[in-house]
Protein backbone atom coordinates (compact mmCIF):
# COMPACT_ATOMS: atom_id res chain seq x y z
CA UNK A 1 0.00 0.00 0.00
CA UNK A 2 1.53 3.24 -0.92
CA UNK A 3 0.50 6.43 1.06
CA UNK A 4 1.74 9.60 -0.88
CA UNK A 5 2.51 13.18 0.86
CA UNK A 6 2.10 15.89 -1.54
CA UNK A 7 5.92 17.68 -0.42
CA UNK A 8 6.08 20.58 -2.88
CA UNK A 9 5.50 23.19 -0.09
CA UNK A 10 4.54 23.32 3.19
CA UNK A 11 4.23 21.36 6.43
CA UNK A 12 4.76 17.46 4.46
CA UNK A 13 7.07 16.31 6.83
CA UNK A 14 5.30 17.06 9.60
CA UNK A 15 2.01 14.67 8.45
CA UNK A 16 4.78 12.00 7.74
CA UNK A 17 6.07 12.06 11.30
CA UNK A 18 1.87 11.51 12.06
CA UNK A 19 1.67 8.39 10.05
CA UNK A 20 4.76 7.11 11.10
CA UNK A 21 4.01 7.61 14.71
CA UNK A 22 0.36 6.01 13.89
CA UNK A 23 1.81 2.80 12.02
CA UNK A 24 3.26 0.14 14.02
CA UNK A 25 6.74 -1.35 12.60
CA UNK A 26 5.38 -3.91 11.21
CA UNK A 27 3.01 -2.33 8.99
CA UNK A 28 5.77 -0.04 8.02
CA UNK A 29 8.46 -2.86 6.70
CA UNK A 30 6.03 -5.05 5.31
CA UNK A 31 2.35 -3.31 4.46
CA UNK A 32 2.87 0.37 3.71
CA UNK A 33 5.18 2.61 1.45
CA UNK A 34 5.25 6.14 2.67
CA UNK A 35 6.32 8.88 0.16
CA UNK A 36 6.76 12.10 -0.48
CA UNK A 37 5.17 13.44 -3.93
CA UNK A 38 7.46 16.20 -6.30
CA UNK A 39 6.91 14.81 -8.98
CA UNK A 40 4.73 12.53 -11.81
CA UNK A 41 7.08 9.54 -11.31
CA UNK A 42 6.01 9.85 -7.71
CA UNK A 43 1.65 9.28 -8.63
CA UNK A 44 3.12 5.11 -9.74
CA UNK A 45 0.55 2.83 -7.63
CA UNK A 46 -0.72 5.52 -5.25
CA UNK A 47 -3.36 4.34 -3.08
CA UNK A 48 -4.06 7.48 -0.59
CA UNK A 49 -2.83 11.20 -1.06
CA UNK A 50 -2.34 13.76 1.84
CA UNK A 51 -2.74 17.47 0.76
CA UNK A 52 -0.56 19.40 3.60
CA UNK A 53 -0.82 23.00 4.74
CA UNK A 54 1.45 25.57 3.42
CA UNK A 55 0.85 27.85 0.64
CA UNK A 56 -2.21 27.08 -1.80
CA UNK A 57 -1.06 29.52 -4.17
CA UNK A 58 2.34 28.30 -4.77
CA UNK A 59 1.09 24.74 -4.10
CA UNK A 60 -0.95 25.47 -7.01
CA UNK A 61 1.20 26.87 -9.32
CA UNK A 62 3.71 23.69 -8.47
CA UNK A 63 1.42 21.12 -9.26
CA UNK A 64 0.53 22.89 -13.27
CA UNK A 65 4.32 23.38 -13.48
CA UNK A 66 5.15 19.92 -12.64
CA UNK A 67 2.47 17.96 -14.64
CA UNK A 68 0.95 16.69 -11.71
CA UNK A 69 -2.53 18.49 -11.84
CA UNK A 70 -4.50 16.01 -13.82
CA UNK A 71 -3.23 12.85 -12.72
CA UNK A 72 -4.24 14.09 -9.24
CA UNK A 73 -7.33 15.17 -9.95
CA UNK A 74 -7.99 11.54 -11.75
CA UNK A 75 -6.82 9.37 -9.15
CA UNK A 76 -9.20 11.93 -6.17
CA UNK A 77 -12.17 11.62 -8.69
CA UNK A 78 -11.54 7.93 -9.08
CA UNK A 79 -11.88 7.48 -5.19
CA UNK A 80 -8.43 7.25 -3.93
CA UNK A 81 -9.13 8.48 -0.34
CA UNK A 82 -7.03 11.89 0.24
CA UNK A 83 -6.63 14.19 3.30
CA UNK A 84 -6.35 18.08 2.88
CA UNK A 85 -5.28 19.74 5.69
CA UNK A 86 -5.77 23.97 5.61
CA UNK A 87 -3.92 25.33 2.23
CA UNK A 88 -4.68 21.56 0.92
CA UNK A 89 -8.41 22.07 1.79
CA UNK A 90 -8.46 25.03 -0.63
CA UNK A 91 -6.95 23.63 -3.20
CA UNK A 92 -9.27 20.89 -3.52
CA UNK A 93 -12.53 23.14 -3.09
CA UNK A 94 -14.77 23.65 -6.21
CA UNK A 95 -15.71 27.67 -5.43
CA UNK A 96 -13.27 30.22 -3.51
CA UNK A 97 -14.52 33.23 -1.94
CA UNK A 98 -13.81 36.27 -4.42
CA UNK A 99 -11.74 34.94 -6.85
CA UNK A 100 -12.58 33.53 -10.45
CA UNK A 101 -10.35 30.55 -10.10
CA UNK A 102 -10.38 27.65 -8.09
CA UNK A 103 -7.26 24.65 -8.45
CA UNK A 104 -8.30 20.71 -8.28
CA UNK A 105 -12.08 21.32 -7.90
CA UNK A 106 -12.87 18.17 -6.64
CA UNK A 107 -14.70 19.01 -3.46
CA UNK A 108 -18.01 20.49 -4.02
CA UNK A 109 -17.28 23.55 -1.29
CA UNK A 110 -16.90 27.29 -1.19
CA UNK A 111 -14.05 27.99 1.17
CA UNK A 112 -12.63 31.69 2.47
CA UNK A 113 -9.72 32.28 2.35
CA UNK A 114 -7.36 33.69 5.44
CA UNK A 115 -11.04 33.75 6.72
CA UNK A 116 -9.48 34.53 10.13
CA UNK A 117 -7.71 37.55 9.19
CA UNK A 118 -4.12 37.46 9.43
CA UNK A 119 -1.10 35.72 11.87
CA UNK A 120 -2.97 37.62 14.81
CA UNK A 121 -6.07 35.91 13.87
CA UNK A 122 -4.25 32.38 14.27
CA UNK A 123 -5.62 30.78 17.39
CA UNK A 124 -5.98 27.01 19.14
CA UNK A 125 -9.22 25.66 19.94
CA UNK A 126 -10.85 22.11 21.02
CA UNK A 127 -13.87 20.74 19.34
CA UNK A 128 -15.30 17.31 18.48
CA UNK A 129 -14.67 16.08 14.50
CA UNK A 130 -16.86 13.26 13.39
CA UNK A 131 -16.95 10.95 16.00
CA UNK A 132 -13.69 12.10 17.19
CA UNK A 133 -14.28 13.69 20.50
CA UNK A 134 -12.66 17.14 22.20
CA UNK A 135 -9.80 16.79 19.31
CA UNK A 136 -7.02 19.98 19.84
CA UNK A 137 -7.62 22.39 17.02
CA UNK A 138 -4.80 24.62 15.50
CA UNK A 139 -5.78 26.98 12.97
CA UNK A 140 -2.72 29.09 11.07
CA UNK A 141 -4.14 31.55 8.58
CA UNK A 142 -6.86 29.31 8.22
CA UNK A 143 -9.41 29.15 5.67
CA UNK A 144 -13.29 27.95 7.07
CA UNK A 145 -15.64 26.38 4.46
CA UNK A 146 -18.78 29.06 3.79
CA UNK A 147 -21.31 26.59 1.68
CA UNK A 148 -21.80 23.38 0.86
CA UNK A 149 -22.20 22.77 -2.61
CA UNK A 150 -23.61 18.96 -2.09
CA UNK A 151 -25.98 17.55 -0.15
CA UNK A 152 -23.98 14.90 -0.14
CA UNK A 153 -21.42 16.69 1.70
CA UNK A 154 -21.17 15.82 5.42
CA UNK A 155 -19.99 18.35 8.57
CA UNK A 156 -17.30 16.76 10.62
CA UNK A 157 -17.09 20.07 13.01
CA UNK A 158 -17.95 23.27 13.90
CA UNK A 159 -16.27 26.11 15.41
CA UNK A 160 -18.08 29.35 16.51
CA UNK A 161 -20.84 28.31 13.90
CA UNK A 162 -18.43 27.75 11.24
CA UNK A 163 -18.04 24.99 9.32
CA UNK A 164 -14.32 23.66 9.86
CA UNK A 165 -14.20 19.90 8.45
CA UNK A 166 -15.61 18.27 6.10
CA UNK A 167 -16.18 14.99 4.13
CA UNK A 168 -17.49 14.09 1.22
CA UNK A 169 -16.76 10.53 -0.44
CA UNK A 170 -13.30 9.84 -0.11
CA UNK A 171 -12.32 13.32 0.60
CA UNK A 172 -11.79 14.47 3.65
CA UNK A 173 -11.08 18.38 4.31
CA UNK A 174 -9.80 20.14 6.94
CA UNK A 175 -9.37 24.05 7.68
CA UNK A 176 -6.96 23.04 10.82
CA UNK A 177 -3.70 21.40 11.53
CA UNK A 178 -4.31 17.75 12.68
CA UNK A 179 -0.72 17.59 12.17
CA UNK A 180 0.13 20.16 14.22
CA UNK A 181 -0.54 18.66 17.53
CA UNK A 182 0.54 15.60 19.44
CA UNK A 183 -2.88 13.91 18.66
CA UNK A 184 -2.50 10.84 16.04
CA UNK A 185 -6.42 9.98 15.72
CA UNK A 186 -7.61 11.79 12.62
CA UNK A 187 -4.59 9.86 11.42
CA UNK A 188 -5.65 7.20 12.67
CA UNK A 189 -9.32 7.46 11.22
CA UNK A 190 -7.52 8.33 7.65
CA UNK A 191 -5.73 5.07 7.76
CA UNK A 192 -8.83 3.26 8.62
CA UNK A 193 -10.45 4.49 5.54
CA UNK A 194 -7.32 4.17 3.29
CA UNK A 195 -6.87 -0.12 4.27
CA UNK A 196 -10.87 -0.32 3.58
CA UNK A 197 -10.29 1.27 -0.08
CA UNK A 198 -7.47 -0.82 -0.84
CA UNK A 199 -9.35 -3.53 1.03
CA UNK A 200 -12.62 -3.19 -1.51
CA UNK A 201 -10.36 -2.41 -4.76
CA UNK A 202 -8.72 -6.15 -4.13
CA UNK A 203 -12.29 -7.70 -3.77
CA UNK A 204 -13.37 -6.05 -6.84
CA UNK A 205 -10.89 -6.94 -8.58
CA UNK A 206 -10.86 -10.48 -7.46
CA UNK A 207 -15.07 -10.60 -8.02
CA UNK A 208 -13.92 -9.05 -11.80
CA UNK B 1 -7.46 35.33 22.70
CA UNK B 2 -4.23 33.03 22.84
CA UNK B 3 -2.32 32.58 26.31
CA UNK B 4 1.64 33.03 25.77
CA UNK B 5 3.14 29.78 24.88
CA UNK B 6 0.29 29.37 22.22
CA UNK B 7 0.86 31.87 20.31
CA UNK B 8 4.54 30.96 20.33
CA UNK B 9 3.66 27.22 18.64
CA UNK B 10 1.15 29.28 16.39
CA UNK B 11 3.86 31.39 15.37
CA UNK B 12 6.29 28.72 14.69
CA UNK B 13 3.20 26.97 13.12
CA UNK B 14 3.24 29.97 10.22
CA UNK B 15 7.11 29.12 10.22
CA UNK B 16 6.56 25.85 9.53
CA UNK B 17 3.85 26.32 7.11
CA UNK B 18 6.71 28.48 4.82
CA UNK B 19 8.92 25.31 4.89
CA UNK B 20 10.16 24.55 1.05
CA UNK B 21 9.16 27.70 -0.23
CA UNK B 22 11.36 30.80 -1.27
CA UNK B 23 10.32 34.22 0.39
CA UNK B 24 10.89 37.34 -1.92
CA UNK B 25 11.89 40.83 -1.41
CA UNK B 26 9.20 43.31 -2.89
CA UNK B 27 9.14 47.25 -3.33
CA UNK B 28 5.43 47.57 -4.40
CA UNK B 29 2.68 46.05 -4.79
CA UNK B 30 3.02 45.57 -8.94
CA UNK B 31 6.28 43.45 -7.93
CA UNK B 32 4.58 41.43 -4.75
CA UNK B 33 1.95 40.02 -7.43
CA UNK B 34 4.59 38.95 -9.53
CA UNK B 35 6.24 36.94 -6.33
CA UNK B 36 3.22 35.57 -5.63
CA UNK B 37 2.20 34.39 -9.53
CA UNK B 38 5.93 33.00 -9.44
CA UNK B 39 4.95 30.85 -6.62
CA UNK B 40 6.67 32.99 -3.43
CA UNK B 41 5.26 31.86 0.04
CA UNK B 42 5.83 34.83 1.47
CA UNK B 43 6.82 38.38 0.23
CA UNK B 44 9.29 40.83 2.16
CA UNK B 45 7.82 44.48 1.82
CA UNK B 46 10.46 46.80 1.94
CA UNK B 47 11.44 50.61 0.35
CA UNK B 48 14.92 49.29 -0.70
CA UNK B 49 16.05 46.12 -1.79
CA UNK B 50 19.40 44.97 -0.30
CA UNK B 51 21.01 45.74 -3.40
CA UNK B 52 19.58 49.42 -3.66
CA UNK B 53 20.32 50.00 0.42
CA UNK B 54 24.21 49.12 0.38
CA UNK B 55 24.24 51.44 -3.11
CA UNK B 56 22.27 54.19 -1.37
CA UNK B 57 24.35 54.21 1.73
CA UNK B 58 23.34 56.41 4.98
CA UNK B 59 20.60 54.93 7.88
CA UNK B 60 17.87 52.67 6.88
CA UNK B 61 15.05 52.26 8.28
CA UNK B 62 11.44 50.40 8.86
CA UNK B 63 9.79 51.27 5.34
CA UNK B 64 6.37 53.59 5.55
CA UNK B 65 3.14 51.30 6.76
CA UNK B 66 0.96 52.95 3.74
CA UNK B 67 3.74 51.24 1.17
CA UNK B 68 3.53 47.96 3.34
CA UNK B 69 -0.68 48.12 3.79
CA UNK B 70 -0.09 48.73 -0.08
CA UNK B 71 1.77 45.05 -0.74
CA UNK B 72 -0.75 43.61 2.07
CA UNK B 73 -3.83 44.42 -0.04
CA UNK B 74 -2.18 43.07 -3.50
CA UNK B 75 -1.47 39.31 -2.34
CA UNK B 76 -2.70 36.61 -0.65
CA UNK B 77 0.45 35.54 1.21
CA UNK B 78 2.03 36.43 4.41
CA UNK B 79 3.64 39.52 4.00
CA UNK B 80 6.82 40.10 6.28
CA UNK B 81 8.54 43.74 6.54
CA UNK B 82 11.54 44.61 8.37
CA UNK B 83 12.74 46.83 11.59
CA UNK B 84 16.04 47.60 12.68
CA UNK B 85 17.93 45.58 15.21
CA UNK B 86 16.87 46.71 18.84
CA UNK B 87 13.94 49.27 17.50
CA UNK B 88 10.64 48.14 19.81
CA UNK B 89 8.94 50.70 18.62
CA UNK B 90 9.31 49.68 14.40
CA UNK B 91 8.04 46.32 15.62
CA UNK B 92 5.03 47.81 17.50
CA UNK B 93 4.23 49.81 14.46
CA UNK B 94 4.46 46.76 12.38
CA UNK B 95 2.40 44.45 14.40
CA UNK B 96 -0.60 47.39 14.96
CA UNK B 97 -0.49 47.15 11.07
CA UNK B 98 -1.06 43.19 11.83
CA UNK B 99 1.99 42.29 9.22
CA UNK B 100 2.50 38.55 9.58
CA UNK B 101 6.09 38.16 10.30
CA UNK B 102 8.60 40.94 11.70
CA UNK B 103 12.52 40.40 10.35
CA UNK B 104 14.10 42.23 12.76
CA UNK B 105 17.07 43.04 10.05
CA UNK B 106 20.70 43.49 10.09
CA UNK B 107 19.96 44.50 6.53
CA UNK B 108 18.71 48.33 7.90
CA UNK B 109 21.09 50.02 10.09
CA UNK B 110 20.86 48.82 13.95
CA UNK B 111 19.02 50.44 16.65
CA UNK B 112 20.92 49.09 19.55
CA UNK B 113 24.59 47.86 19.31
CA UNK B 114 23.89 45.78 22.48
CA UNK B 115 20.32 44.47 22.86
CA UNK B 116 17.54 43.03 20.65
CA UNK B 117 14.38 43.08 20.85
CA UNK B 118 12.89 41.34 23.53
CA UNK B 119 10.51 39.19 21.03
CA UNK B 120 8.47 37.87 23.82
CA UNK B 121 6.47 40.82 24.35
CA UNK B 122 4.88 40.51 21.20
CA UNK B 123 2.20 38.69 19.83
CA UNK B 124 3.54 38.81 15.99
CA UNK B 125 6.19 36.75 15.23
CA UNK B 126 9.94 37.31 14.59
CA UNK B 127 12.58 35.78 12.11
CA UNK B 128 15.94 36.64 12.90
CA UNK B 129 19.58 36.37 11.18
CA UNK B 130 22.11 34.31 12.79
CA UNK B 131 25.71 33.30 11.61
CA UNK B 132 26.02 30.58 14.06
CA UNK B 133 24.66 28.79 16.61
CA UNK B 134 25.25 30.49 19.31
CA UNK B 135 23.63 33.75 17.61
CA UNK B 136 20.39 31.72 16.74
CA UNK B 137 19.60 30.25 20.30
CA UNK B 138 20.26 33.68 21.53
CA UNK B 139 18.05 35.02 19.26
CA UNK B 140 15.43 31.77 19.69
CA UNK B 141 15.10 32.73 23.85
CA UNK B 142 14.57 36.51 23.25
CA UNK B 143 11.63 34.88 21.27
CA UNK B 144 12.05 34.52 17.47
CA UNK B 145 9.97 31.75 16.14
CA UNK B 146 11.98 31.73 13.16
CA UNK B 147 15.69 31.69 12.06
CA UNK B 148 17.47 32.66 8.68
CA UNK B 149 21.21 32.71 8.20
CA UNK B 150 22.62 36.57 7.45
CA UNK B 151 24.25 35.71 4.33
CA UNK B 152 25.75 39.14 3.32
CA UNK B 153 22.57 40.29 2.13
CA UNK B 154 22.67 42.92 -1.35
CA UNK B 155 26.03 41.37 -2.91
CA UNK B 156 24.73 38.47 -4.85
CA UNK B 157 27.36 36.39 -3.39
CA UNK B 158 25.98 32.97 -1.63
CA UNK B 159 29.24 32.54 0.13
CA UNK B 160 28.51 33.75 3.35
CA UNK B 161 25.20 32.00 3.61
CA UNK B 162 27.32 28.83 2.73
CA UNK B 163 29.71 29.50 5.27
CA UNK B 164 26.69 30.57 8.25
CA UNK B 165 24.55 27.78 7.18
CA UNK B 166 27.69 24.64 7.37
CA UNK B 167 28.54 26.43 10.43
CA UNK B 168 25.51 25.83 12.40
CA UNK B 169 25.17 22.51 11.05
CA UNK B 170 28.77 21.53 12.09
CA UNK B 171 27.91 23.04 15.89
CA UNK B 172 24.52 20.82 16.14
CA UNK B 173 26.52 17.88 15.21
CA UNK B 174 28.48 18.57 17.66
CA UNK B 175 26.19 19.18 20.61
CA UNK B 176 24.46 16.26 19.08
CA UNK B 177 27.60 14.28 19.98
CA UNK B 178 28.45 15.33 23.32
CA UNK B 179 27.66 13.76 26.59
CA UNK B 180 25.33 15.36 28.89
CA UNK B 181 27.22 16.39 31.70
CA UNK B 182 29.55 18.17 28.80
CA UNK B 183 26.50 20.05 27.59
CA UNK B 184 26.88 22.65 30.62
CA UNK B 185 30.16 23.81 29.48
CA UNK B 186 28.80 24.26 25.67
CA UNK B 187 25.98 26.10 26.74
CA UNK B 188 28.29 28.31 28.67
CA UNK B 189 30.89 28.73 25.65
CA UNK B 190 27.70 29.20 23.23
CA UNK B 191 26.28 31.78 25.25
CA UNK B 192 22.86 30.14 25.57
CA UNK B 193 20.60 28.80 27.83
CA UNK B 194 21.17 25.07 29.19
CA UNK B 195 17.66 24.09 28.23
CA UNK B 196 18.06 25.51 24.50
CA UNK B 197 21.20 23.31 24.35
CA UNK B 198 19.61 20.41 25.62
CA UNK B 199 17.11 20.99 23.02
CA UNK B 200 19.01 20.88 19.84
CA UNK B 201 21.52 17.50 21.84
CA UNK B 202 18.01 15.51 21.67
CA UNK B 203 16.86 16.66 18.24
CA UNK B 204 19.86 17.64 16.19
CA UNK B 205 17.74 20.47 14.77
CA UNK B 206 17.15 23.82 16.07
CA UNK B 207 13.91 24.51 18.35
CA UNK B 208 12.35 26.92 15.15
CA UNK B 209 12.77 26.31 11.68
CA UNK B 210 15.83 27.75 9.23
CA UNK B 211 15.96 29.55 6.02
CA UNK B 212 19.32 30.59 4.17
CA UNK B 213 18.86 34.16 3.40
CA UNK B 214 21.91 36.53 1.72
CA UNK B 215 23.40 36.48 -1.80
CA UNK B 216 20.68 33.76 -3.40
CA UNK B 217 20.38 34.99 -7.02
CA UNK B 218 20.04 31.38 -9.28
CA UNK B 219 18.14 28.38 -9.12
CA UNK B 220 21.58 26.52 -8.29
CA UNK B 221 22.18 28.41 -5.20
CA UNK B 222 18.97 28.04 -3.97
CA UNK B 223 19.47 24.33 -4.33
CA UNK B 224 22.49 24.41 -2.87
CA UNK B 225 21.21 25.81 0.42
CA UNK B 226 18.91 23.09 0.30
CA UNK B 227 20.67 20.52 0.29
CA UNK B 228 22.93 22.27 2.63
CA UNK B 229 19.72 21.58 4.93
CA UNK B 230 17.65 24.55 4.83
CA UNK B 231 14.52 24.67 4.94
CA UNK B 232 13.60 27.53 2.70
CA UNK B 233 15.25 30.35 0.97
CA UNK B 234 14.85 33.96 1.33
CA UNK B 235 15.53 36.13 -2.10
CA UNK B 236 16.50 39.17 -2.00
CA UNK B 237 18.01 41.26 -4.62
CA UNK B 238 18.39 38.29 -6.89
CA UNK B 239 15.27 38.72 -8.12
CA UNK B 240 14.08 42.18 -8.83
CA UNK B 241 18.12 42.83 -9.92
CA UNK B 242 17.81 40.46 -12.62
CA UNK B 243 17.01 40.43 -16.21
CA UNK B 244 14.34 38.68 -16.20
CA UNK B 245 12.39 38.61 -12.59
CA UNK B 246 9.22 36.68 -13.35
CA UNK B 247 11.40 34.04 -14.43
CA UNK B 248 13.98 34.03 -13.02
CA UNK B 249 11.75 33.69 -9.39
CA UNK B 250 9.74 30.68 -10.88
CA UNK B 251 12.48 28.55 -11.39
CA UNK B 252 13.78 29.09 -8.16
CA UNK B 253 10.56 28.35 -6.64
CA UNK B 254 10.64 25.29 -8.81
CA UNK B 255 14.51 24.37 -7.89
CA UNK B 256 13.35 24.46 -3.83
CA UNK B 257 10.64 21.84 -4.51
CA UNK B 258 13.28 19.96 -6.71
CA UNK B 259 16.19 20.76 -5.33
CA UNK B 260 18.01 17.72 -5.49
CA UNK B 261 16.75 16.88 -9.03
CA UNK B 262 19.93 17.70 -11.54
CA UNK B 263 18.29 17.93 -14.76
CA UNK B 264 15.09 19.59 -14.18
CA UNK B 265 17.55 22.37 -12.46
CA UNK B 266 19.50 22.06 -15.33
CA UNK B 267 16.40 23.04 -17.57
CA UNK B 268 15.34 25.68 -14.79
CA UNK B 269 18.57 27.39 -15.14
CA UNK B 270 18.13 27.43 -18.98
CA UNK B 271 17.92 31.39 -20.65
CA UNK B 272 17.16 33.08 -17.21
CA UNK B 273 18.95 36.37 -18.60
CA UNK B 274 20.95 38.47 -16.60
CA UNK B 275 21.64 37.40 -12.71
CA UNK B 276 22.25 40.49 -10.44
CA UNK B 277 25.81 41.38 -11.25
CA UNK B 278 26.80 41.12 -7.74
CA UNK B 279 29.78 42.17 -5.91
CA UNK B 280 32.52 40.50 -3.81
CA UNK B 281 31.75 40.39 -0.38
CA UNK B 282 35.82 41.19 -0.08
CA UNK B 283 35.46 44.57 -1.68
CA UNK B 284 32.57 45.59 -0.07
CA UNK B 285 33.35 48.43 3.08
CA UNK B 286 29.82 47.91 5.43
CA UNK B 287 29.65 44.35 6.56
CA UNK B 288 26.41 43.59 7.49
CA UNK B 289 26.53 40.53 8.75
CA UNK B 290 28.24 41.61 11.99
CA UNK B 291 25.72 43.52 13.03
CA UNK B 292 23.99 42.37 15.90
CA UNK B 293 25.58 38.96 17.57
Amino acid sequence: MKIGVLALQGAFIEHIKMLENVLTKKEMSELVDLVEIRQLKDLEGLDALVLPGGESTVQGKLLHDLNLFNPIKELIESGMPVLATCAGLILLAKEIENEKGFHLGTFPIKVVRNAYGRQLGSFVTKENVGTIENYPLTFIRAPYIKERLSKDVEVLSVVDDKIVGVKYKNQIGLAFHPEMTKDNRIHEEFLKLVLENCKNKTSNKLAS
Amino acid sequence: MNNKTEQYELNKGLAQMLKGGVIMDVTTPEQAIIAQEAGACAVMALERIPADIRAAGGVSRMSDPKMIKGIQEAVSIPVMAKCRIGHFVEAQILEAIEIDYIDESEVLSPADDIYHIDKTKFKVPFVCGARDLGEALRRINEGASMIRTKGEPGTGDVIQAVRHLRKMNSEIRKLVSMSEDELFEAAKELRVPYDLALYVHENGKLPVVNFAAGGVATPADAALMMQLGAEGVFVGSGIFKSGDPKKRAAAIVEAVTNYQDAKLIAKLSEDLGEAMVGINPNEIKIIMEERGR
